[in-house]
């Protein structure tokens, strides 16, 4: 037992913190720090330059651009990523799809989609949720009819993430209505650009506009974009939802979140004194940096657990549960920091290079949007409710 | 980064939970309970000698076998499991911990090579009835008598001072009550004239006692490390006693989930197993998870509670106690709900993992204490 770096270890964190400092635009890092909300271009710009580099799907086996890297490798990557700023990876093609199509497509497929998928050339979103079917997702209904050499698809998804930017969407439709919902579903790749998209916008609670409604009317798709086999899409999307849960986690971004909310409460002051040293304040702050300290190390006994096992088991719901638990603390925390100024609602202040005059600290406008944005993470990714209850079935047999 | 034990581990991790599967038995340990004359059982404690287990965490030029505190964790996690009764914390980790890290060449020729033979115990005894959780604040005083010091104070809930032939005490002889300079810490002969002691079990049966000093004279052969310079010392013994007890929490809430688990899918109610409800099956789920967090800081803990920085020493183990403590409180609290009634019955098990947990909790430092102290490094980092 070893919880220390290696000397290869920080040897590599060395090597990463070196390409940050040398390809990481400082545009993007002043938007992630200062909470600007990103674009479509900011997301394809960093996803270019770690493609470039090679490492833009470390988990990915090597043969299909993997990087080899270990478990800890793979979390130190993270972290010093998050720590320079860095925006995430939008997780649809290279953390769902891509894996899906290199353990059940076809070489076909591979060739098609892979390198698009890393290179961010082509952007994907994930047709699974329907206004009828959230966290009872093998209810859907969106229908897909074989007609000759193509598939007819009718149907709407909803709460569809970047949609708008996206130009392909994997998608759960069923297949089969005659049987049991779980074995009738299939596993589709829909082209955005197909006569009958139609994607609608959804404003968020936070006022923007990330997440879609997707209809699909008479949306003609060739047959050979079924990935797997016919009926077989529910134990797919189990092994897409498995991966989904372990990189929903967040480590790495929470860390930088929690310095910035440091840096926060260093700078804001109560009783004449840093509200850091508040003992209300400073003790509310202990007990998330030491969930968030504990939350470290249970994801690195999962990862090497999961590197072992070569799949994520059912414990890595609790990554999903606490992950996003703690990414709500400290949306909360951040937003109790600056007091008063919660309140204004400057939404422009969120736009990359406003000129406004500030309302104000420069940190303070996008405290409440945060927060209200990160709302939806105990939701989405099967909700923390839905994670309870695939631990009490697989890991604990009840 | 390695999460597995080593293959010695896994083998003294197996030996140690063999014998206690074989010796400490539930009806074997409420023989125990009920003993009048000795808190614990002195054939086990005589047991651990054999198995070298006294002598586990001490280099091999003081007579041990050389491990470290993840050799430690690995032992307490064990005892916390089986609900062990014997002063191990008290007089391995904590008495001989002190005199492994403080004392003379001498002093631990004299005391460590008898307790790691099973001749000797030892204890600490470093708070005092105002002090609280607060090793410095020390009120006993140590007067400088000729070559040697006359201590007089009172100590209070000095784990293991029940048994110890020796005591390590702390005293002061420079500084107000609540400095950090000034303090020293003694060999105390539990025997010597002015010494009184009042044993009694605490809530998990564990012997404890208040010490009351009272005139005692000790040589200066018996000073531990550094005059008036021992809160160091003190500091890191009490981080290394704090993290052996997360361990052996960790091994007594996953005994207290094991049996709320077990009991969600033996009882009956509505015609069905009462883990088919929802509800339970959540809290449940919020258990093991609660375990799972604070054993990962436990481990944290343990890795880093023979650092010598005690920056880095603090965070970690009051990182792991509050993880441990809020973890702990939940799981007690919730494995009694579950049972029901059973829960609270004296005969059946779980209440004596609760009690061990409650004393686990008001040892060294509760949450509020450490998130305290914790709160201050992160501000000041």
């Amino acid at each position: 037992m070893n919880l220390n770096f290696t000397p290869e270890e920080e040897a590599f964190r060395q090597e990463v913190r070196a390409f940050l400092a040398a390809k990481l635009p400082a545009e993007l890092v002043q938007k992630t720090k200062t909470g600007v909300r990103l674009g479509k271009e900011d997301y394809k710009t960093w996803q270019r330059l770690l493609y470039e580099q090679g490492w833009v799907s470390p988990k990915w086996p090597t043969q299909y651009g993997g990087t080899g890297w270990t478990a800890i490798q793979i979390h130190i990557f993270d972290e010093e990523c998050f720590a320079a700023g860095a925006p995430r990876i939008l997780p649809f093609g290279i953390g769902l799809v891509g894996p899906v199509i290199i353990n059940f497509g076809n070489d076909e497929q591979k060739a098609t989609y892979l390198d698009d998928i890393r290179s961010g050339e082509v952007l994907w979103c994930q047709g699974f949720s329907e206004p009828g079917s959230g966290s009872d997702l093998a209810s859907l209904k969106t229908r897909a009819v074989l007609d000759g050499d193509k598939w007819v698809v009718n149907g709407q998804k909803t709460w569809t993430t970047a949609a708008h930017w996206a130009d392909w969407m994997f998608t759960l439709v069923r297949t089969d209505p005659d049987v049991k919902q779980q074995e009738g579903i299939s596993f589709l790749l829909i082209d955005m650009k197909s006569p009958g998209v139609e994607v609608r916008p959804i404003i968020t609670i936070d006022g923007e506009h990330m997440v879609n409604e997707v209809f699909l009317d008479n949306v003609e798709v060739p047959a050979e974009n079924l990935v797997g086999e016919l009926n077989k899409g529910w134990d797919y999307a189990k092994f897409l939802l498995a991966n989904e849960r372990t990189g929903i986690a967040g480590i790495g971004q929470s860390k930088a979140e929690f310095r910035t909310l440091k840096e926060i409460a260093r700078h804001e002051r109560k009783n004449g004194k840093p509200l850091i040293e508040d003992p209300l304040f400073q003790s509310r702050l202990a007990k998330l940096e030491i969930d968030l300290m504990a939350l470290e190390i249970t994801n690195m006994r999962m990862l090497v657990e999961e590197q072992k096992a070569g799949k994520p088991g059912p414990m890595s719901s609790i990554l999903k549960i606490r992950g996003t638990e703690i990414q709500q603390q400290l949306s909360e925390l951040s937003m109790d920091a600056v007091g008063v100024y919660a309140n204004p609602w400057i939404e422009a202040a969120l736009e990359a290079n406003w000129n406004g005059e500030p309302v104000g600290p420069e940190y303070a406008p996008a405290r409440t949007p945060y927060y209200l944005f990160r709302r939806k993470a105990s939701i989405y990714g099967g909700s923390n409710e839905i994670q309870k209850n695939v631990l009490s079935k697989a890991v604990l047999g009840l | 980064m390695d999460f597995d034990y080593s293959e010695e581990q896994t083998l003294f991790s197996d030996s140690l939970r063999k014998l206690l599967e074989d010796t400490y038995s539930d009806t074997e340990r409420r023989k125990v309970l009920d003993q009048d004359d000795s808190f614990h059982s002195e054939a086990l404690w005589q047991a651990y000698a054999e198995l070298g287990l006294l002598g586990l965490t001490f280099p091999e030029e003081m007579g041990g076998f050389g491990g470290s505190a993840i050799d430690m964790m690995v032992a307490e996690i064990e005892f916390g499991r089986f609900l062990s009764l014997e002063p191990y914390l008290a007089s391995v980790i904590l008495g001989g911990g002190a005199l492994r890290l403080g004392g003379s060449a001498e002093q631990q020729s004299r005391l460590l090579e008898p307790m790691i033979a099973g001749e000797l115990k030892l204890a600490c005894a470093l708070g005092e009835p105002q002090s609280r959780y607060d090793a410095f604040d020390v009120e006993t005083k140590a007067e400088k008598s000729g070559s040697g010091y006359v201590l007089s104070g009172r100590k209070a809930v000095a784990l293991g001072a029940d048994c110890a032939d020796r005591l390590i005490v702390s005293a002061r002889s420079a500084g107000g009550v609540a400095d950090k300079q000034g303090l020293s810490l003694f060999i105390v002969d539990a025997k010597a004239a002015g010494v009184s002691i009042n044993p009694y079990r605490l809530s998990d049966g564990r012997g404890a006692a208040e010490v009351t000093l009272e005139n005692v004279a000790v040589d200066a052969a018996d000073l531990v490390g550094e005059a008036e310079n021992a809160w160091p010392l003190i500091d890191h013994v009490v981080d290394l006693g704090t993290a052996a007890l997360c361990a052996e929490a960790i091994g007594a809430m996953e005994k207290a989930n094991d049996l709320t688990l077990e009991y969600l899918k033996t009882r009956q109610q509505f015609g069905r197993p009462i883990g088919k409800f929802q509800v339970l099956q959540h809290r449940m789920v919020d258990m093991t998870i609660e375990k799972e967090q604070a054993e990962s800081l436990a481990l944290l803990a343990c890795m880093d509670a023979d650092k010598t920085d005690p920056a880095v020493r603090n965070r970690a183990v009051s990182a792991a106690k509050v993880e441990v403590g809020t973890a702990a409180r939940f799981i007690s609290e919730a494995a009694v709900q579950m049972h029901g009634g059973i829960g609270v019955t004296d005969e059946y098990v779980l209440g004596e993992y609760v009690k061990r947990l409650a004393v686990v909790q008001a040892t060294f430092g509760d949450v509020d204490h450490h998130l305290q102290r914790f709160g201050a490094l992160t501000a000041a980092a």
